[in-house]
């Protein structure tokens, strides 16, 4: 067995006084913590193999358990923290890339923090959103910037393939495969009870979902898994994933364990074969490249859906954003280093990319510099937490927000980040038939409307009291924030004012 | 009326429907106190095997077998629900014989115990339904 270095770093403290002994916990933890000792009659625990999920602290019905952090250290060192000492034993014993999941938990400045929303008072009105319309729809695709009248007068629409969106929050690309059916399926009846989008990810879209077509993205990566022209005219709109915000650069990798016969079927590989995506798309080396499969797209479509281009937020974002804006995509979606991943190398998780408030207000600065803003609609995810971090995202200049780490806290994960482990204990990132189950989609759908529906009416409140009643009023209105403890290149990059300005 | 059904499909073999039952009729407040160190007496039990199971009770029968095979007359059906009166049952295990959901076990004191909906104590809602985590169990009128 060797020297084993690391300690484990959970304790369970299990209140013996409370404990009835009922084994939920041992019956529903994936990782094998708990067990009933027959001969001392009491429940025990092997805490190394906790992952900290919490599935068995929420299903006690006595309380008798908890999780802590323990307390166990190494001689303190600010340089050669715990957590570096110990991935080092790591790779020392295994000689592999560290893997992660979820986004950092590094400690990166959160912009949308240090920035304070405006309200009215005297010299402008607030508005009561329970006594006066408040608009919160809002469309996305390309807008055209003449406005034609017929004879009388009224406007013609000259606007085509826009997606309508109830809320301007959707759910962003999760794969089935990095996530189960169910909850999918949750993602899918919610969006379509919200009025809203969920996105199918890079893995395909599964037969039952086609009947959710009208509130689904389906997207297009770099491994093209479960693409035909079927599964492209299924959804409302098509997105070409570059990138992704928790992992820029680098293409994905699902274990061929994860590849049972559904997830074969939707993907269109072989049982059990690993599904690899290629870090860059073999047939894009330039803009001129992604204006090709952009067309290809909209001609497989018939021109008929938008067209979505997701990039990963990095240094020259802006730049990258306006050679989209250029290729014909209808909406570019940018994602931000904090986003989540279900399996991630941990080094580039934590070290690649910029933060998505930086990214949104540069590239929203750019577009509108360059006269092209209008080509195109901006939507913005990578760890959107609140209602707050919505207004404020829209302010800096978003047309819509795509929530999916939120999504998943609110189907009952806790943030582990052990999804690379496949043994989710809430049945979300996981294909063991035992586990995916304890995701009811019924109960998951509900929780997500929920959420989104306590968001708007947060939302609804906020544009109220600075006295605005659309979304297309707060749009790029930067003047309805004000940085905190913000220096002045961070404040220009934001293109607001400091508080008290 | 409203009945107990079970979604296999939904059930995940956790058995808190089972300790959620014993609590709530055990009259006692505190639920450790009702069922620490104790053989619990449910009145739900769930039956399974291999990846399979699914929480089994009372049906409350439109035609109550028990009832029928009851010779104290302990077991009746109040509104449909199928309730016993205690203190009637004489301990035949006629109902045993008869039930053919296995929804009637004798109680540790010796008389027979049943689900009755929560009607006769103080939950109001069935609390099997109220204690499973993933909807499995549903009351509802079908």
């Amino acid at each position: 067995m060797g020297i084993n270095y690391l300690y484990p770093p959970f304790e369970i403290m299990r209140n013996q006084d409370r404990c009835i002994t009922c084994r939920v916990c041992e019956r529903q933890c994936a990782n094998l913590v708990h067990h009933y000792d027959e001969d001392k009659k009491r429940m025990t625990a092997d805490e190394s193999l906790c992952v900290n999920c919490h599935r068995c602290v929420s299903l006690c019905p006595t309380r008798a358990l908890k999780i802590v952090k323990t307390d166990h250290i190494f001689k303190e060192n600010a340089n050669w923290k715990s957590e570096v000492i110990e991935d080092i034993y790591r790779q020392a014993g295994t000689g592999g890339v560290l893997l992660a999941s979820m986004g950092t938990p590094k400690d990166y400045p959160v912009y949308w923090d240090k920035m304070l929303i405006n309200a009215s008072q005297v010299t402008n009105p607030s508005i009561d959103p329970l006594r006066e319309p408040m608009e919160t729809r809002t469309y996305l695709g390309r807008k055209s910037s003449k406005i034609s009248r017929d004879a009388e007068g009224r406007i013609i629409p000259n606007s085509s393939g826009q997606l309508k969106l109830d809320i301007p929050i959707m759910f962003s690309a999760m794969s089935y495969g990095s996530i189960s059916y169910n909850a999918h399926k949750s993602l899918a009846m919610a969006a379509s009870e919200l009025g809203t989008f969920y996105n199918t990810g890079e893995g395909g879209l599964h037969k039952d979902f086609y009947h959710y077509g009208k509130n689904t993205i389906v997207q297009v990566a770099s491994g093209r898994f479960g693409v035909h022209p079927e599964y492209l005219n299924a959804g409302a709109a098509i997105e070409i994933k570059m990138g992704q915000g928790a992992k820029p650069g680098i293409g994905g990798h699902l274990p061929g364990s994860k590849i049972g016969e559904d997830i074969s079927a939707t993907r269109m590989i072989p049982l059990h074969a690993d599904a690899i995506s290629p870090a860059p798309h073999h047939d894009i080396y330039s803009i001129e490249d992604l204006r090709q499969l952009v067309y290809a797209l909209k001609e497989a479509t018939r021109y008929t859906k938008p067209v979505i281009v997701k990039v990963a937020a990095v240094h020259n974002i802006s730049a990258i954003a306006s050679g989209i804006a250029r290729s014909g995509a209808d909406i570019i979606a940018i994602d931000g280093f904090r986003g989540g991943t279900g399996a991630a190398p941990a080094r580039i998780r934590d070290n690649v990319g910029i933060p998505i408030e930086l990214a949104l207000a540069s590239v929203d600065q750019r577009l509108r510099q360059e006269g092209i803003r209008g080509n195109v609609s901006l939507v913005v995810g990578g760890s959107i937490r609140s209602s707050s971090d919505v207004i404020k995202a829209i302010a800096l200049g978003a047309d819509a927000i795509y929530i999916a780490t939120s999504a998943l806290i609110a189907l009952g994960c806790h943030l582990c980040r052990t999804c690379h482990s496949g043994k989710c204990n809430w049945g979300i990132a996981t294909q063991n038939p035992e586990l995916v189950k304890r995701l009811n989609p019924e109960v998951g759908s509900n929780h997500l409307v929920n959420l989104l529906t306590a968001w708007n009416h947060e939302i609804k409140e906020m544009m109220g009291g600075m006295g605005i009643n659309s979304i297309e009023a707060l749009r790029g209105n930067r003047l309805m924030l004000r940085g905190i403890g913000l220096n002045e290149t961070e404040l220009k990059i934001l293109g607001i004012a400091h508080a008290g300005q | 009326m409203k009945r107990i059904y079970v979604n296999e499909m939904w059930c995940l073999g956790c058995h808190l429907c089972e300790y959620y039952c014993a609590y709530a009729n055990s009259g006692v407040k505190d639920m450790v106190k009702a069922l620490k160190d104790k053989q619990i007496q449910a009145r739900i039990t769930v039956e399974q095997r291999g990846a399979i199971s699914f929480a089994v009770n009372c049906r409350h029968c439109t035609e109550p077998l028990c009832v029928k095979s009851c010779i104290g007359g302990a077991i009746t059906s109040k509104d449909g629900v199928i309730v016993i009166d205690q203190s009637r049952c004489v301990l035949c295990y006629s109902c045993i014989m008869a039930c053919p959901y296995g929804a009637l076990t004798p109680a540790v004191e010796g008389v027979m115990q049943k689900c009755e909906l929560c009607t006769t104590n103080s939950q109001g809602q069935p609390a099997c339904i109220q204690g499973c985590p993933n909807k499995a169990i549903v009351f509802e009128e079908r």
